[in-house]
């Protein structure tokens, strides 16, 4: 009779891709002093599902009263003569600051003419893996040996000396999602990060944020792999009736493959239960050898991902017709977009967007730059936050934009005043903080200003939809990342070091 | 309210209708760009296409009078440097006319001959306040792009005003490439061709050809290595533009003009000496190539501090987004330039660049090239109530304001496709 010896699980099977560590012991082993052979227990094979932690570390700071500013705090209000309390990184009150309990000596900061608003979201970025100065040895961010590349993470290849991180501070951004690019049908892993200089990405990585999966249509696809490199024929995609059928064949794929861990797991469980069964115990043939797990695909681990709800879609799409493709694709395979990004036509399908609760991640106005943004309109952020429930989302895409995001917002606010969409700064400002969050899976931790909240915060110069306006302060975790007036808090990366304008204005 | 006063305008500028009238707009804060600085309560007069006048009065009797109070009235916006006509689809090669990398020819190309007036973008800047540009290809296949063109923005088919009015060429990293693979090339290359240009036709005669350009190459640069038309070189590092600056000394003839200088501001003393204007992008800040490791939003600023002449436009974003020009400028001023001087860098300091007194300017005499602004111009939220050019009121609506006219209400019963206002 073969006896089993429970050992405890190294890792259990969490969500969509949790793993062993690959020293963990899976084969059986001798036990001496047993009094007849038994082997251990073998473990569930299970995959680590953070194998590439956050180290991230708040930088110190200290509790501070910022009083007296007008104040939005991302849910759409806006507080005039308010305050906001930071206290332990966290933000502790917003509104009055009569109201407020406070240590008596807390830090000040007079908030008299300025603006403060919750620090800002780039959904779309890919600063560290298309870094400046952008030469050949900095590409980065695409990995283009096949239309389905689930199985690469942008955090991978993110160089955090990257100048454009510190301009984006200058602009306000706090948290950023950093992206593969848009060659494949599926690009891989985006990371989201806080912008704080560190010396690796695991130090700036969001801590607890979900991980999620780029995705493109349209153009780039077809472009890079069935008339790409030189070649003719290429290989699938060369049309958009290619995109889809690639994206179909993968996730079928990763329904089997899904399908496979279900069994295994089920039929691990059924093992397990026979092992402690004292019944089974009686059966001379025992409980029989545990089944054998799958074999590990990376790609497909990304997408299983996907189809267990815990890795969020992000998907690049112009065109309104094709979003519409995408969305019955999302049904057929049981998962949702979290947001579509660039959605140059979105104002096509505001409504159907916002029924499927799917953000539009927009620029306020680039267009024209090849024919799937040949209908982009000035209106479309407004437009798609105009619908019943609609979510809107200003976005850059851009190593320059991200330094002006807000900037973004208001171009498009006034575009919208002036097709008679009347939307008040303050809830314009959701477009910046609030929905990036919510389309990021992170908005329980930051993107308003509420207490209980990340004290990711930024200190504006005035009103931030004016065109002379600049951040003066912005805090990430409560602690200061950026101070205008003082370049001992303006931070020179690795690569500026010893170089022509080290430590000057940028 | 203002619309609803402005006649039916016509696609065809200068309708005779149109101008046999004298219009007045009253009320608005004037920026003239000119000694009278801002005119607050103005009134500035048109008629047959110029000013006749600017100043605190009254409108003349028999005048149409455009309330325009509270509004801000600004010369039409004068880019100074823009692909807007050249190119429908920047992706797709047979729509798109910003450069020839598969020709022979390089000076002798020009931007006039590419031009289309129904470009979309055309329609698109315009409504934003644009209302004339310099046109100017890229250099693709060497180191000139070809010369440079002036248009309007009424789409019309008479939109190119002037021809040949500059000659692009680059140097620098860019420059370096095209001439086979260093700076050293790229220098040696442009002496040659100013060379053989200014030995053209004893040279071409005796040997049959220069040393470095074709005949139809070297008639082409003629205009330029005498001095007749600028030579706006794009050049970005503080030491080629030193380089650059050398070619005062060697050809005190020619003209120069600084597309970039990025890194200006550490030779701004220099380039101010020289006398050399420059078209920078204000908000180059990145050190996304080595030749420009000391970008900084402070360059336009400092470039005006110390005395050079700065216009303000951006290279990379000339065919559809002209318009960020404006945000450009706005941005400028954040960083420390002078409204004024950032404010003149989009208007009359380009059109002064290619010649033009009477453009970019209010004043009697010049083009009534007028725009009326509901705030501020350089603000993000501002925008253009009416445009004219010319004397003549144009269409405030382009292909996009079609567009999401058409997609305002999703609710209708039939298709959008039905749907044209």
């Amino acid at each position: 009779m073969q006896v089993w010896k429970l050992v405890p699980l190294v890792a259990l099977l969490a969500g969509a891709c949790a793993t062993t560590p690959a020293d963990a012991p899976t084969d059986t082993a001798q036990t001496p002093e047993a009094a007849e052979p038994v082997k251990a227990m073998p473990t569930r094979v299970a995959y680590n599902p953070d194998p590439y932690p956050s180290t991230y570390k708040p930088l110190p700071s200290d509790d501070v009263l910022i009083r007296n500013a007008t104040v939005f705090d991302g849910l759409g209000g806006e507080i005039l003569a308010g305050a906001v309390l930071i206290q332990g990184g966290k933000i502790t009150a917003v509104g009055s600051e009569a109201a407020m309990t406070m240590p008596a000596g807390i830090r000040t900061i007079d908030g008299t003419g300025r603006f403060v608003t919750p620090g800002i979201i780039d959904i779309h970025s890919h600063l560290g893996v298309y870094p400046s100065p952008g030469i050949s040895a900095h590409q980065d961010g695409n990995e283009v040996s096949g239309p389905v590349t689930a199985e690469v993470w942008a955090e991978h290849a993110i160089w955090p000396h990257d100048p454009g991180f510190t301009r984006a501070m200058a602009g306000g951004i706090t948290a950023m999602q950093i992206l593969p690019g848009s060659a494949n049908l599926f690009g891989g892993r985006g990371v989201i990060i806080k912008n704080v200089p560190a010396r690796t990405a695991q130090g700036m990585k969001f801590p607890d944020a979900p991980y999620t999966l780029k995705m493109a249509c349209g153009e780039n696809p077809k472009r890079v792999y069935g008339y790409g490199g030189g070649r003719f024929p290429g290989s699938a995609p060369f049309s958009r009736m290619g995109n889809i059928a690639g994206y179909r064949e993968a996730w079928q794929r990763a329904t089997e493959y899904k399908r496979k861990w279900e069994k295994y797991n089920a039929d691990f469980d059924a093992w397990e239960k026979k092992t402690k069964s004292p019944a089974e115990k009686t059966d001379d043939k025992g409980p029989g050898d545990p089944p054998n797990a799958p074999d590990r695909n990376l790609e497909l681990d990304t997408l299983m991902g996907v189809l267990n709800g815990d890795i969020l879609v992000q998907h690049h799409c112009y065109r309104a017709d094709e979003m519409a493709q995408v969305i019955d694709l999302s049904h057929e395979f049981g998962y949702k977009v979290s947001a579509f990004h660039h959605g140059v036509e979105a104002y096509k399908i505001a409504d159907l967007l916002a029924k499927e609760g799917i953000c539009g991640a927009l620029w306020a106005d680039w267009w024209g730059f090849k024919a799937e943004a040949y209908d982009g309109i000035r209106e479309n952020i407004p437009m798609v936050h105009n619908a019943a429930n609609g979510c809107a989302i200003v976005h850059s895409d851009d190593a320059n934009g991200i330094q002006r995001l807000n900037q973004e917002a208001a171009k498009a606010l006034g575009d919208g005043a002036r097709a008679g969409i009347n939307i008040s700064k303050a809830v314009a400002w959701t477009w910046l903080s609030r929905n990036p969050a919510k389309a990021l899976g992170i908005l329980d931790k930051t993107g308003t200003l509420e207490a209980g909240k990340a004290a990711d915060v930024v200190i504006w110069s005035g009103d931030p939809f004016s065109v002379y306006t600049r951040a003066d302060l912005v805090f990430v975790d409560g602690a200061i990342t950026w101070d205008r007036n003082d370049p001992s808090r303006r931070p020179v990366v690795d690569f500026e070091l010893g170089q022509p304008g080290e430590g000057d204005v940028k | 309210m203002i619309r609803s006063l402005l006649l039916a305008a016509s696609l065809v500028a200068l309708a005779p209708a149109a101008l046999a009238q004298t219009v007045a707009i009253t009320g608005g804060k004037i920026v003239t760009n000119t000694a009278q600085g801002v005119i607050e309560d103005g009134t500035i007069v048109m008629r047959d296409g110029k000013i006749v006048s600017v100043s605190t009065g009254a409108p003349p009797a028999g005048a149409t009078v455009i309330d325009a109070d509270g509004k801000w009235i600004t010369p039409g916006l004068f880019a100074a440097l823009s692909r807007a006509g050249l190119s429908e689809l920047d992706s797709e090669d047979p729509t798109n006319d910003t450069s020839a990398p598969g020709s022979d020819f390089q000076a002798s190309l020009r931007a006039a001959d590419s031009f289309n007036p129904d470009d979309t973008a055309i329609d698109v800047t315009r409504i934003e306040g644009f209302t004339r540009a310099a046109i100017v290809g890229s250099p693709a296949n060497g180191l000139f792009g070809g010369y440079g063109a002036l248009i309007d923005f009424s789409g019309s088919f008479e939109s190119v005003f002037a021809r040949d009015v500059v000659m692009i060429a680059e140097l620098g990293e860019a420059g370096a490439g095209a001439a086979g693979g260093s700076r050293a090339a790229a220098w040696q290359w442009l002496l040659t061709a100013i060379d053989d240009a200014k030995a053209y036709p004893r040279g071409f005669e005796e040997d049959g050809e220069g040393d470095l350009i074709t005949r139809k190459e070297a008639i082409a640069l003629k205009p330029v290595v005498e001095g007749r038309v600028p030579l706006m070189v794009e050049v970005h590092n503080a030491s080629d533009i030193l380089q650059l600056l050398t070619l005062r000394q060697r050809e005190p003839r020619m003209k120069l003009v600084i597309l970039g200088a990025t890194e200006g501001w550490r030779v701004a003393d220099q380039i101010a000496a020289a006398g050399v204007p420059v078209i920078v992008n204000p908000l180059t800040n990145l050190p996304d190539r080595f030749e420009i490791l000391s970008a900084t939003l402070e360059n336009a600023g400092r470039l005006e501090a110390a005395g050079v002449t700065v216009a303000i436009a951006d290279p990379g974003e000339s065919t559809h987004n002209t318009r960020f020009i404006l945000q450009l400028a706005g941005n400028a001023v954040a960083n420390g330039m002078s409204w004024d001087a950032a404010f003149k860098a989009i208007s009359s300091v380009p059109a002064a660049l290619y010649g033009r007194n009477d453009l970019g300017v209010l004043r009697q005499g010049a083009i009534a090239d007028v725009v009326i602004w509901n705030g501020d111009p350089l603000e993000l939220m501002a925008s253009p109530d009416a445009v004219y050019i010319a004397g003549v009121s144009m269409p405030m609506e382009s292909r996009q304001t079609k567009l999401r006219d058409r997609y305002l209400d999703l609710g209708e019963q039939l298709p959008q496709a039905y749907e044209r206002q």
